[in-house]
């Protein structure tokens, strides 16, 4: 491992260590460069992960205040946690499912296809399918994706028959075990999917790919990275030209500290990025940090979801093995038809007892959702993913009084749904009851959105420096040596599940940091 | 997070006094299961909570608040009592959570024109369900979501296997035994490793 001095600045300054920060630094570092990771969590690894829900997401969660605004049901269900994501080393890929899709080729090109929606911010990505194909290649070979590169799908577990049965019966063409960063042989030093069923939890196995076990090791062999955990950033600095220089952070006793860098990547997941560029205003930059286009922590979108759970009068037994153990993508085309812009994915999903009971219906109690409990062994359940429209007005701001403990303001996420994703969540929840009343359920709950996995947007790619934060390589269009590494940079949400792009992006963002800085135009 | 079983602790050894002493209880009871996992969980038929804020008068009408607003009929008492011992908790250390409970305990008789403990199960739910939104109700309802169903003796009344690291996870116990419906195409669901 490097020890790369405060003063240095020559070194790559990466800003958070999950499926953007981590895996940039690895492929930074594979390249001979010097990186310095800094990651505001601790390290754990598959001997500290637990078995346990509310154990582990006390020992994974960000539990930095936030707070909410808008007509979405997250704000009022969970009004300080908009989002479920991590501050530990691996971000949050270390709970996350592995579902590992690529977005489609007429999803890059969400304005051309899908024309002017009222209300909605579209736009098409400044890069197209053709571009980001050798970087998926590379991306699902780095994380061994199943039903890729040869390697087999994973075996489908109760859960997985249960929504299998119901597509097939409803006429769904493509259901399957999908593609899954898990590994179904064991494959690159990392055992095989043992089926524990706690992949929200971290896995125990290291059967899923993570940032974690990954790219941080990998990283490590080289002797380029420097990884320093519990080192929190608050602000990122600029010289005189306008070029960032520096960043503060926090370390693990709380005390300042201030790293010198030739490049800077902010990878801290779409609340927290915004938030950093906002903290980091400045008499030249007095909006924030790269925000001369007004969009810095605009467009948030966090996909429309929901979830259907249903009841059978035979056992399920939904919680042994991957969380989410297979896929219909049939509804992910783009038919407006069905009376709205987009699609959707379905997903089996499943949730321990502990977390049944806090997501089923929030706020809820009384003999409906006693019933719902008393029949938790035969339940099978399903999460509905598909894209969200971006609205400038959907946003990250920074707190007009509340401070963190840094004595930062803290984030606001204000979300409102769009008439399309109201229109889409309709449709997934008739599908997903149809296809689970179809396989014989005697009762359905439809299930309101959870806090946000999956946030994106809010620093967005744009092809003209009005419309959004950084160009198609994710350099922010007013700093040439300040990056943003992470799924801030979706244009729009296609209906994927955004970690496989988001690591496709951090392999190509590599290839051009380094172009760059040889060329010693950064 | 993860609750063990309620302690069971000799009762008798405790004598009325040291309670009123200290102005808590002791929360008693006997487990309604008498085979299987839950029972297989607790050392002895008869377990016992002590409590640290409240009395054992307390702590019974909120056993019974608890059970009117998540009402699973056949859930043992041993498992509410989970939830009591976290509101005595959070009244031992908080002064406005101790009030909060008291006032609410106070409110129920009130609405019950009477002792609201000794009515039936119906009768007592009836009354609580009223109370719905409450501060008082919210409280031991977001204690109670959490509570209830984070032990490992609710675990094994719901069915739920919970962790299975230390087992060698689902792979080789059950993870695809479900056989009322058709095993997917090997296509859709490949062999297991
Ligand atoms: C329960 C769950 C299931 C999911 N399942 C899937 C799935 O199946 N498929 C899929 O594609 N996606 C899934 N996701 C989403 C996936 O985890 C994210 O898309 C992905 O990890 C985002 O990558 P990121 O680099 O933007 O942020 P993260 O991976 O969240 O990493 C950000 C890191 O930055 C750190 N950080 C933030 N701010 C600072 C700061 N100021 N200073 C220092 N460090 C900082 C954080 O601590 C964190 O470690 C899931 C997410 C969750 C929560
Ligand atoms: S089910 Fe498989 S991938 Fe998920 S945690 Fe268990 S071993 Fe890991």
């Amino acid at each position: 491992m490097a020890n790369i001095a405060l003063d240095d600045d020559t070194a790559v300054v990466v800003i958070g260590s999950g499926a953007g920060g981590g895996t940039l630094a690895n492929e930074l570092c594979q390249k001979g460069i010097k990186v310095v990771v800094l990651e505001a969590g601790a390290r754990e690894s598959a001997q500290t992960f637990q078995n346990d829900e509310w154990g582990s997401f006390g020992q994974l969660s960000w539990l930095d205040k936030r707070t909410t605004s808008g007509s979405w049901r997250v704000a009022r269900d969970f009004s300080g946690l908009p989002a479920w994501i991590c501050k530990t080393v691996g971000g949050s890929t270390t709970h996350w499912a592995g579902a590992s899709l690529r977005i489609q080729d007429h999803e890059f090109k969400a304005l051309t296809n899908y024309g002017k929606v009222e209300g909605a911010n579209l736009l098409d990505w400044p890069l197209t399918l053709q571009d980001l194909e050798p970087y998926y290649d590379k991306a699902e070979k780095k994380m061994g994706v199943t039903r890729t590169n040869g390697i087999p799908g994973l075996p489908g577990n109760n859960n997985f028959k249960v929504m299998y049965d119901g597509a097939k019966k409803l006429g769904y063409k493509d259901c399957h075990t999908g593609r899954m960063a898990i590994n179904s042989r064991n494959r690159d030093g990392r055992g095989h999917c043992r089926q524990l069923g706690f992949c929200f939890q971290g896995c125990k196995m290291d059967a899923k790919w993570s940032t974690m076990n990954s790219e941080i090791p990998m990283a490590e062999k080289t002797g380029n990275l420097d990884l320093r955990p519990k080192a929190q950033v608050v602000k990122i600095e600029h010289d005189k030209s306008g070029k960032v220089n520096a960043v503060v952070y926090a370390d693990a006793d709380g005390n300042l500290q201030k790293q010198m860098a030739r490049v800077v990547c902010v990878a801290g997941n779409s609340i927290e990025t915004p938030r950093l560029l906002l903290n980091s205003e400045s008499s030249k930059h007095p909006d924030g940090l790269a925000n001369s286009s007004g969009q810095v922590g605009r467009n948030y979108m966090r996909h429309m979801t929901g979830s259907v759970y249903a009841t059978f009068d035979e056992p399920v037994h939904m919680w042994r093995g991957t969380t989410m153990a297979g896929i219909i993508t049939d509804e992910s085309r783009h038919d407006p038809a069905r009376g709205f812009v987009g699609g959707y994915e379905m997903e089996t999903l499943s949730l321990g007892l502990p977390f049944m009971a806090a997501f089923l219906d929030p706020g809820g109690w009384g003999r409906d959702f006693c019933r719902a409990m008393d029949n938790y062994a035969n339940m099978a359940g399903m999460w509905l993913v598909g894209e969200d429209m971006p609205q400038e007005s959907n946003r990250i701001t920074a707190h007009a009084s509340e401070k963190d403990q840094f004595g930062m303001p803290v984030p606001n996420v204000h979300f409102d749904d769009h008439p399309n994703d109201i229109a889409m969540r309709e449709h997934a929840f008739g599908q997903g009851r149809a296809i689970y009343e179809a396989a014989g359920a005697n009762h359905i709950y439809p299930v309101p959105p959870y806090p946000s996995t999956h946030n994106l947007g809010t620093c967005r790619m744009s092809a003209k420096s009005a419309d959004g934060v950084v160009n198609g390589n994710g350099q922010a269009h007013d700093i040439d040596n300040l990056f943003i590494s992470d799924g801030s940079q979706f244009t729009t949400g296609a209906s994927e599940n955004p970690t496989l792009t988001i690591v496709t992006l951090a392999i190509r963002q590599a290839d051009y940091i380094a172009k760059q800085m040889s060329m010693k135009a950064i | 997070m993860k609750q063990t079983p309620v302690e069971v602790n000799a009762p008798v050894a405790l004598t009325r006094r040291r309670f009123l002493k200290t102005g808590s209880g002791v929360l008693m009871g006997t487990l309604m299961a008498t085979g299987g996992t839950l029972a297989a969980l607790a050392p002895s038929r008869t377990w016992a909570l002590t409590m640290s804020a409240l009395t054992d008068a307390e702590g019974d009408k909120l056993l019974k608040v608890t059970r009117a607003i998540f009402p699973h009929d056949t859930l043992d008492d041993a498992v509410y009592a989970l939830v009591v011992k976290d509101l005595d908790a959070a009244a031992a250390s908080d002064a406005n959570v101790a009030k909060l409970l008291r006032a609410g305990l106070q409110d129920l008789d009130q609405r019950a024109s009477g002792d609201w403990a000794s009515l039936d199960y119906l009768a007592r739910e009836n009354i609580v369900i009223k109370m719905a939104g409450t501060d008082f109700f919210e409280k031991i309802r977001g204690t109670s979501v959490v509570s209830l169903y984070n032990n490992e003796m609710a675990w094994a009344h719901f069915g739920y296997e919970g962790a299975s690291y230390d087992k060698g996870g689902y792979f080789d116990r059950g993870f695809q035994d479900l056989n009322w419906l058709p095993d997917p195409d090997a296509n859709a669901s490949p062999a297991k490793a």
